[in-house]
């Protein structure tokens, strides 16, 4: 009897720690943007991307012409973009403001102009 | 060559001397066999083909420098160029055309002992092929008066890298110098994260500093960020010299990394070189800032 009880509370409590962990993943499947960032020489496209504090955002990169990166010092991320292929960086903003981003490669002679703009809200 | 005055005196006197800032940063050893002093001058990113409104004389400011270096008497043991001799280009024939220019207006100076290191406006887009056939290696080192003098090249990989075959010469580099010899390190870009919202870093920046950490004596001389800055890492100093183009605003000051404009009641303003005295064998320098005329600040 005891044993049968505790299998029983054993089941309750698995379940529902699997519905406390799916939830909030979920949760967070429906909330995690998309943002496509297309670079060229010398531009981001775009070149201004606003965020929500705390909600997940994945960025998916593509260049059009030469290798280059993406590198936003304030989160201590970067991430290549290479002709070709899609490259993947994900990131959760965890505080407000502007953070300027920039390219890391040297693309060429435009490349020290090649930057924009983060804005966390 | 042997100073038998004090230098800042001299340079007074001589109506050269520009803004004597510091001395001593790479703190003072315990004396051992004494050496010569002498000193060295840094010159910084000319940026020859550059034009634009930030320099009005973009064409006439480095044979300026020249003219004021070759005034120095007596004049310096060496010279030593940290990168950008050139503004970048996208079409091969002109990035050669602009380093034999640059050659030939830097063949001017009377000092012949000249060391050199490209900046990524010289070699990023060819991983420093052009500049190599006009001035050699990209990294080396040498010897001069009891002082080790270590060129480390972060530009050539066009991220900004010195790369793990470099940090294996480096310290294959340091192990075969004996471990007294005052380290002086010259390279473009800042080996620390200086700011990098503006790229003002290198990648791997962090490895070399490790690497030099264990010396006692090590203080790095580089440029990329056309102004004075000084820093210190552990007990590593580094220091940024002025540009012979135009200045760039202070880190962070401003949203974009634009030169800063023309002064016209002020020509030159922010442009010039650095005076480096090596006094007691390297184990102390005395850095001196010098306008491109006098005049300008």
């Amino acid at each position: 009897m005891k044993t049968c009880l505790q299998r029983r509370l054993f089941v309750l409590g698995t379940a529902a720690a699997t519905l406390s962990m799916l939830v909030p993943a979920s949760a967070r499947r429906e909330q995690e943007r998309l943002v496509q960032v297309r670079a060229r020489r010398f531009t981001f496209e775009p070149d201004e991307i606003r965020l929500a504090r705390g909600m997940p955002v994945t960025f998916e990169f593509t260049s059009l012409d030469v290798p280059m990166g993406f590198n936003l010092p304030d989160f201590g991320v970067r991430s290549d973009i290479l002709p070709g292929m899609v490259t993947r960086l994900r990131l959760t903003p965890d505080r407000a403001g502007q953070f300027p981003f920039h390219c890391d490669i040297f693309c060429g002679s435009g490349h020290e102009t090649m930057s924009g703009m983060i804005v966390v809200t | 060559m042997e100073h038998t005055i004090d230098r800042r005196d001299f340079l007074k006197l001589a109506g050269l001397g520009g803004v004597v800032f510091a001395s001593g940063l790479a703190g003072w050893a315990s004396a051992g066999t004494p050496e010569k002093d002498f000193y060295f001058v840094q010159l910084s990113d000319a940026h020859w083909g550059f034009e634009g409104p930030p320099n009005p004389d973009a064409r006439g400011t480095l044979p300026k420098a020249v003219a004021a270096v070759n005034q120095l008497e007596p004049p310096p043991d060496f010279i030593v160029f940290t990168g950008d001799l050139t503004h970048t280009t996208d079409d091969p024939a002109e990035r050669r055309k602009r380093l034999g220019e640059f050659k030939g207006i830097i063949d001017g100076l009377k000092v012949k002992d000249l060391h050199f290191m490209p900046g990524e406006h010289d070699a990023s887009l060819d991983h420093g092929a052009a500049f190599q056939e006009f001035f050699g290696d990209t990294h080396y080192s040498f010897d001069h008066k009891g002082v080790h003098f270590i060129v480390l090249d972060n530009v050539s990989d066009p991220a900004g890298r010195i790369g793990d075959a470099q940090l294996a010469w480096l310290a294959s580099d340091l192990g075969k110098t004996a471990a007294n010899l005052p380290i002086v390190v010259f390279t473009h870009r800042p080996l620390f994260d200086l700011y990098p919202q503006w790229d003002w870093a290198t990648r791997d920046g962090a490895a070399a500093v490790d690497l030099l950490m264990p010396r006692a004596n090590v203080t790095v001389f580089y440029g990329h960020i056309h102004q004075e800055n000084h820093h210190m890492t552990g007990h590593i100093a580094h220091h940024a010299a002025r540009s012979l183009i135009y200045p760039l605003p202070a880190p962070g000051s401003q949203q974009k990394r634009t030169p800063l404009p023309w002064d016209a009641a002020h020509p030159y303003r922010g442009l010039g070189f650095r005076e480096v005295a090596a006094q007691q064998a390297g184990q102390a320098f005395e850095l001196q800032e010098f306008p491109v005329q006098r005049g300008a600040s």
